[in-house]
């Protein structure tokens, strides 16, 4: 025991710590009862985590009628099973890995391999589990909500976990979270057939029933869209990265399986499917959370309200200087550059006596990643003394030497 | 496994359905059982069930020939019939171990591993320190793992794997140091006590088996930046537990002069027992006497007056005492003779007795030396 035990404890907190963006906030114990009573939990999480607890306490017996619950529960969930396997043999003879039974079964590299994706998967689910968010720290990626988007999605690739929030008012509130595959070479997709999943500010685009689908989809599936301006911006290609279910003779897929989809258990993605909009609800994927105290995030949102008004009255003034110092050196929108944008926003104004802007529905949501950037959409209410139009728009924004700048622009 | 709940329903209801040790070993039957035996020894199975069919016309309720038909049905591949044969004598017998062990030696043959675990857990209920059973649950734990391994990861083992090597048990009455082989039970066939079925009055500890797979630590600090990390499956190692060790008998001890006056009281206890008055019965057990099951005193007062209470005359009778009295304490040892309607029986017993208001009462019975 004591031989692996250190080895598995190192890489688990170094693969953490190298991040360098964990949450500080999150509960680095067991969840307190008052954690996990306050959600709902359908998933095996929990069961799994007193089996393991019984284990550590040696009380086996306990752990296989625990263990037992749960395949009862979840017939096809091949983890209990493994576990369970082990439980049994270790009435007979001593154990010294994990699975370690199922390789002699059979022997081979398939169930060796078989064998590690099962344990990566316990690790990451008690990872996960045992580290859910607490109530006054969010996802820094929901800066501001759609009234209307009831719900957001935020991936963490990392720990190979869903979480849902809840639009409270415009503050996120968490939900639940859930267990999810990714691509097989896991996470910042960028080439068709690369078996990544992409990272970014997504939402769902359809809703593909059941019927429509191979049993390998599971009970359905939710594409999201995979390419978005900004992926195409950056050249990347690909198509059909879905959030689906599983098939039938498993209950849930190894941590790192799909060809890029978000793969969910039948059950959770069931649940989670009465809490998605179509066209609506954000699906933000990040290598791993970056967390923000409600205070912090505030911060950030109100920061970011507030240069986004100022861009607003800026492009009101006709004062080219003003409204230009919005916009990055690096701007760049259907073929126009930082130059060109300005000089044609300068030639347009000039030939105006007024311009009114308002600016509905903003949302804001920051890219998770390496390519930090907020994507901006709101309905925009353009009218001047000789032109009037309506669009929806779609700005992003990067920060620049401490300030935000606008990068792209343009309509939705 | 409701059929197995069932039994245990059944068992708990024919507390009084022991085995009748003195009947099996009358040497009239024993003559022809043996007969039936070489038969079987010979191979000639079709011949040996013909012979113990036309046995058990006679006494249809022998339980060695039962079993011995059980035995000669299994080898003749009639798993079904052999199973009812010792089904019937699991719920007319349900002290003995050895139709359970062989039940599970058949279910384990149908790959039926849930069944055949049960029907051994039954049979160490019965016997604590049987090491056959015992065996016989490793491998089909071992085979439950198989089959687990199997589900976990997608692949059929079955023909990889060794077939199960669960032992028969073809003596019903492997008795102590005959030196039977498959039954290694020392004393397999003590009737745990006259209709005290299913409670081992001594629990031999199965050495406790160790862990043996990921334990996550989620108590382990985590780096003040890290996201909490649980201890990740990691393994134990463990410590093999298969069998039990049987009981060893005890020396016996020589023999002081037997008290008189524990005599006295255990004639006064036999006879209130066979006179079925529940009342004197009872009021020769000590106020702390510890109950066989660890139940309450109530709980098991009110098992001991049901069975009692139950039509049919007992008879009650013990000879070979043996007492080494220390004081107002003494253990007490004899050979108990049990007679009721439903069975008939000999026992060896140990009381551990307490001199108290100058009676002597009993602070714990159980079987064996």
């Amino acid at each position: 025991m004591l031989s692996t035990l250190p080895a598995l404890l190192l890489l688990a907190s170094t693969s953490a710590s190298a991040i360098g963006k964990a949450p500080q906030h999150i509960a680095p114990q067991k969840p307190s009862a008052r954690v996990a009573a306050s959600f709902t939990d359908a998933g095996p999480e929990p069961a799994l985590i007193k089996v393991f607890d019984s284990i550590k306490h040696n009380d086996l017996d306990l752990a296989l009628q625990q263990s037992e619950a749960i395949t009862r529960a979840f017939p096809n969930f091949r983890l209990a099973h493994l576990i369970q396997g082990d439980l049994l043999l270790a009435r007979g003879r001593s154990l010294k890995a994990f699975g370690e039974g199922g390789k002699s079964t059979a022997g081979d590299k398939i169930s060796s391999e078989r064998i590690n994706d099962l344990r990566e998967e316990a690790v990451v689910r008690l990872k996960s589990y045992l580290s859910r968010p607490t109530a006054n720290f969010v996802p820094r990626y929901l800066l501001q909500m759609l009234p209307e988007q009831k719900h957001a999605i935020v991936v963490d690739a990392q720990k190979s976990r869903l979480y849902l929030y809840a639009n409270d008012k415009g503050t996120p509130r968490f939900v639940t979270d859930y267990y999810i595959t990714q691509g097989k070479l896991g996470a910042e997709k960028s080439r068709e057939g690369d078996k990544k999943t992409p990272i970014g500010v997504y939402h769902v685009t359809s809703s593909l029933p059941r019927d429509r689908l191979t049993n390998f989809y599971g009970t359905g599936a939710f594409p999201i869209n995979y390419p978005n301006d900004w992926d195409k911006r950056q050249g990347r290609d690909g198509h059909g990265i879905w959030l689906h279910g599983t098939p039938p003779d498993t209950f849930s897929r190894p941590p790192k399986a799909s060809d890029g989809c978000v793969v969910l258990s039948n059950p959770d993605l069931d649940a989670l499917a009465k809490s998605l909009q179509v066209g609506l609800t954000p699906v933000i994927i990040s290598p791993t959370i970056e967390w923000l105290s409600l205070a912090d995030w505030q911060n950030e949102r109100q920061s970011l309200l507030k240069i986004f008004e100022e861009w607003r009255q800026d492009w009101e003034s006709r004062d080219i200087r003003r409204y230009a110092r919005h916009y990055s050196s690096k701007f760049n929108a259907d073929g126009q550059n930082y130059r060109s944008w300005i000089e044609q926003k300068q030639k347009v104004n000039t030939g105006k006596s007024w311009i009114k802007v308002d600016a509905n529905n903003v949302s804001m949501f920051r890219n998770p990643g390496k390519e930090d950037h907020v994507v901006v959409t709101f309905e925009q209410d353009y009218r001047s003394s000789n032109l009037s139009n309506q669009m929806r728009k779609r700005q992003y924004w990067v920060k620049e030497e401490g300030s935000w700048k606008i990068v792209s622009e343009g309509s939705v | 496994m409701t059929s197995i709940r069932l039994n245990t329903a059944r068992l708990i209801a024919s507390l009084c359905s022991v085995a009748s040790i003195a009947t099996l070993s009358l040497p009239s039957y024993a003559q022809s059982i043996n007969d039936i035996n070489k038969t079987v020894k010979e191979g000639k199975y079709a011949a040996a069930l013909e012979q113990v069919d036309k046995y058990l016309a006679g006494k249809p309720k022998d339980a060695q020939a039962r079993f011995l038909k059980g035995i000669v049905l299994t080898e003749m591949n009639k798993p079904n019939e052999a199973i009812a044969v010792f089904t019937r004598l699991t719920e007319d017998y349900p002290e003995l171990p050895e139709p359970y062990n062989n039940l599970a030696v058949i279910y384990a043959q149908q790959k039926n591993f849930e069944k055949a675990k049960q029907s051994l857990e039954m049979a160490i209920r019965t016997h604590p320190s049987y090491a056959t059973a015992h065996e016989n649950l490793g491998d089909v734990y071992a085979r439950l793992a198989s089959q687990a391994y199997d589900k976990a990861l997608q692949i059929d083992s079955a023909n990889a794997s060794a077939q199960s090597k669960l032992a028969l048990i073809r003596e019903l009455m492997s008795r102590q140091n005959k030196g039977e082989k498959i039954a290694k039970a020392p004393e397999p066939m003590e009737p745990i006590k006259p209709s005290e079925p299913a409670k081992p009055t001594r629990p031999s500890e199965p050495s406790k088996p160790t862990v043996a797979v990921p334990v996550t630590t989620p108590t382990t600090a985590p780096p003040t930046t890290a996201p909490a990390p649980t201890a990740p499956p990691t393994t134990v190692a463990t410590t093999p537990t298969t069998t039990a060790k049987p009981i060893e008998p005890a020396k016996p001890k020589p023999a002081p002069a037997a008290n008189a006056e524990i005599a006295k009281a255990l004639d006064a206890w036999t006879s209130a027992w066979s006179r079925k008055d529940v009342k004197r019965y009872l009021a020769a057990y000590a106020r702390d006497f510890k109950t066989p099951g660890g139940e309450t005193r109530s709980a098991w007062e009110t098992e001991r007056k049901r069975r009692i209470d139950k039509p049919g005359a007992i008879s009650v009778d013990y000879e070979d005492l043996d007492v080494v009295a220390d004081g107002d304490k003494a253990t007490v040892r004899f050979r108990q003779h049990y007679k009721s309607a439903g069975l008939k029986s000999s026992s060896n017993k140990v009381l551990q007795m307490i001199k108290r208001d100058n009676a002597w009462q009993i602070q714990q019975e159980r079987v064996g030396r």
